[in-house]
């Protein structure tokens, strides 16, 4: 099909009509427009990340030579092997579980009564007070929550002076899996708190009204319409608190006291240990572990709400 | 619509909540300015000399410089990537157009040491020497994924009818480009790089693998604390680094304010 030009304008300026030219032609070739703005961020992210991912993988096969502590790339399931048949190692996987679970519900049962206040019942001048006081813990940085963490719950820090001047007796909660629950509750807070907001302010107001118009009380309606349609929120806001506490080896460090979690059996393979392929083998477990979690949440329609 | 009692209670617990999650960050505030070597609470002195005790250490200027670095080339690298999955996605139908959206948040939907140790991997067996690149490879990475988000959702609420007018009146696709499109997408591009600079400039865990063995400002602010040296001058650093990665957020906020959860109903 011939399309409208505008020869006069283009005659007489080449530039202008090879720019034209170039433009026709790729307005009548959708397919070569979609490939061109494809190609860069798909090759790098298959080239430099799927394909990290696959060699990571394929290294949790191989073995570490014990006399030059070099990689061997013998095929072997040792290291799985090492992994099953290890009470500590098994240990661990089961506690770094446990805690991202239990930091994922303390951390929706904080979000969801906060997330209703700000979008049924605050004001708007309110309602982007508390969203800056939510994104600046977001944003502030992450060592600097961790730390602050380490300040107030250390033998001399504010918690047990303020015990001690209630007249309570001092805890030692500071290096401890206590601290690595608070701590980890408080640093992804924000990360549940936002995509539970967006999924309740999407609920329409006519169907609270529908329910209360039904006869539903308060708590009806949130048992049968708010919770269920602000689900996928709360989902989608689990997939970082879960998937954030199964990688991360910096907090137990900082504040875990010895407790150890998967990501500082991975971390101390790579590094002291120098044993890649066993630290390779470790983290298929939380890869496993957010693969099943990710497929189970995607039939929630979480992804919508990310 | 709810009761006068829900209200109170909903209140409170909202109160309790934003109380524990700004108190850790006043009190890095209060702590950067303690004129004591000891890190126990009551302050009791109050001084700004530790910020200029860190300004003047060599070890975290070359830090800060090299986060500063790293964060620029990252987000250019974010901004360019970002933005071409996004355009491709806005406009075409294809196969795989789901996958996409998958594929780009994955970086950080899976845990950060497995990006880490993926990348560290990478870096490796290819050879490839650790260095600035690496750093800014690894979190362009990550970044991608804040550029397009960004930019896609403002896509999706721009009627693609303009850009067919500017067609139908004659403009070739540079000057749709120029004059329709780039007007409408340029605060949410803007508000996304400023998002990746902030993300990559606070990084921890995936910096840790592909740094090797320089230390950008999160990696030496996290050797001081590990070794308990210098912790008055970390408490001044990290007030700075918090500094910083929030005006950009600030910023970004700003110009995405009409969208978002902000939006008046």
């Amino acid at each position: 099909m011939e399309r409208a030009v505008a020869p006069t304008v283009a005659a007489g300026r080449p530039l202008w009509a090879a720019r034209r030219r170039l433009s026709q032609a790729l307005w009548a070739r959708p397919w070569l427009r979609a490939a061109g703005l494809l190609a860069p961020p798909l090759a790098w992210l298959l080239v430099v990340y799927l394909l990290s991912l696959a060699a990571l993988f394929l290294n949790a096969f191989w073995r570490v030579d014990e006399f030059t502590s070099e990689v061997v790339r013998d095929w072997t399931l040792d290291n799985f092997r090492t992994i099953v048949e290890s009470p500590s190692y098994r240990a661990i996987a089961l506690r770094t579980i446990g805690i991202a679970s239990a930091v994922t519900v303390t951390d929706a049962l904080l979000a969801f009564p906060l997330a209703y206040f700000m979008t049924r019942m605050a004001s708007p001048r309110l309602r982007a007070a508390l969203f800056v006081c939510v994104l600046v813990p977001l944003w502030a940085s992450y060592l600097a929550r961790v730390y602050s963490w380490r300040l107030i719950l250390s033998e001399e820090g504010v918690l047990n002076w303020t015990l001690g001047k209630l007249g309570l007796p001092t805890i030692g909660v500071g290096y401890s899996l206590w601290a690595m629950w608070i701590v980890f509750s408080y640093i992804w807070l924000p990360f549940m708190i936002l995509p539970v907001l967006a999924a309740i302010e999407r609920i329409p107001d006519s169907l609270l009204e529908a329910s209360r118009d039904l006869g539903a009380r308060g708590l009806r309606t949130t048992a049968s319409i708010v919770v269920p349609l602000a689900l996928p929120g709360v989902v989608a806001g689990s997939i970082f608190t879960f998937s954030l506490t199964l990688g991360d080896f910096i907090t137990p460090q900082l504040v875990g006291g010895g407790e150890q979690l998967m990501g500082n059996v991975v971390f101390s393979n790579v590094g002291i240990a120098g044993n890649v392929p066993f630290a390779a083998a470790y983290a298929t477990i939380p890869v496993a572990v957010m693969a099943i979690y990710l497929l189970l949440a995607r039939r929630t329609g979480a992804f919508e709400a990310l | 619509m709810e009761g006068v009692a829900t209200r109170v209670v909903l209140g409170l617990w909202t109160a309790l909540v934003v109380l524990f999650l700004l108190f850790p960050i006043a009190l890095i505030v209060v702590y950067a300015f303690n004129a004591s070597n000891v890190q126990g609470w009551p302050i009791t002195d109050f001084s700004t000399r530790w910020f200029g005790a860190a300004w003047h250490d060599d070890e975290i200027r070359g830090a800060l410089w090299l986060s500063v670095k790293a964060g620029l080339l990252a987000t250019g690298g974010a901004l360019v990537l970002g933005s071409l999955a996004a355009f491709a996605v806005h406009r075409f139908r294809f196969f795989g157009r789901e996958a996409i959206s998958f594929l780009v948040v994955l970086p950080i939907a899976l845990p950060g040491i497995i990006t880490g140790m993926a990348l560290n991997r990478f870096f490796a067996t290819g050879g490839i020497d650790f260095s600035l690149w690496t750093i800014v490879i690894g979190h362009a990475t990550f970044c991608i994924v804040i550029v397009y988000n960004n930019l896609l959702a403002r896509l999706r609420r721009t009627p693609t009818s303009l850009v067919e007018a500017s067609m139908d009146l004659g403009a070739d696709g540079w000057q749709t480009f120029r004059y329709v499109t780039a007007p409408m997408i340029s605060t949410a591009l803007v508000a996304g790089g400023l998002l990746a600079f902030a993300l990559s400039f606070d990084e921890v865990i995936v910096t840790y693998f592909t740094a090797g063995a320089q230390n950008t400002l999160p990696l030496q602010i996290l050797g001081m604390i590990r070794q308990g040296q210098n912790l008055p001058e970390v408490n001044a650093t990290i007030l700075a680094v918090i500094a910083l990665t929030l005006l950009p957020v600030i910023v970004s906020v700003r110009l995405t304010r009409e969208t978002g959860v902000l939006r008046r109903r």
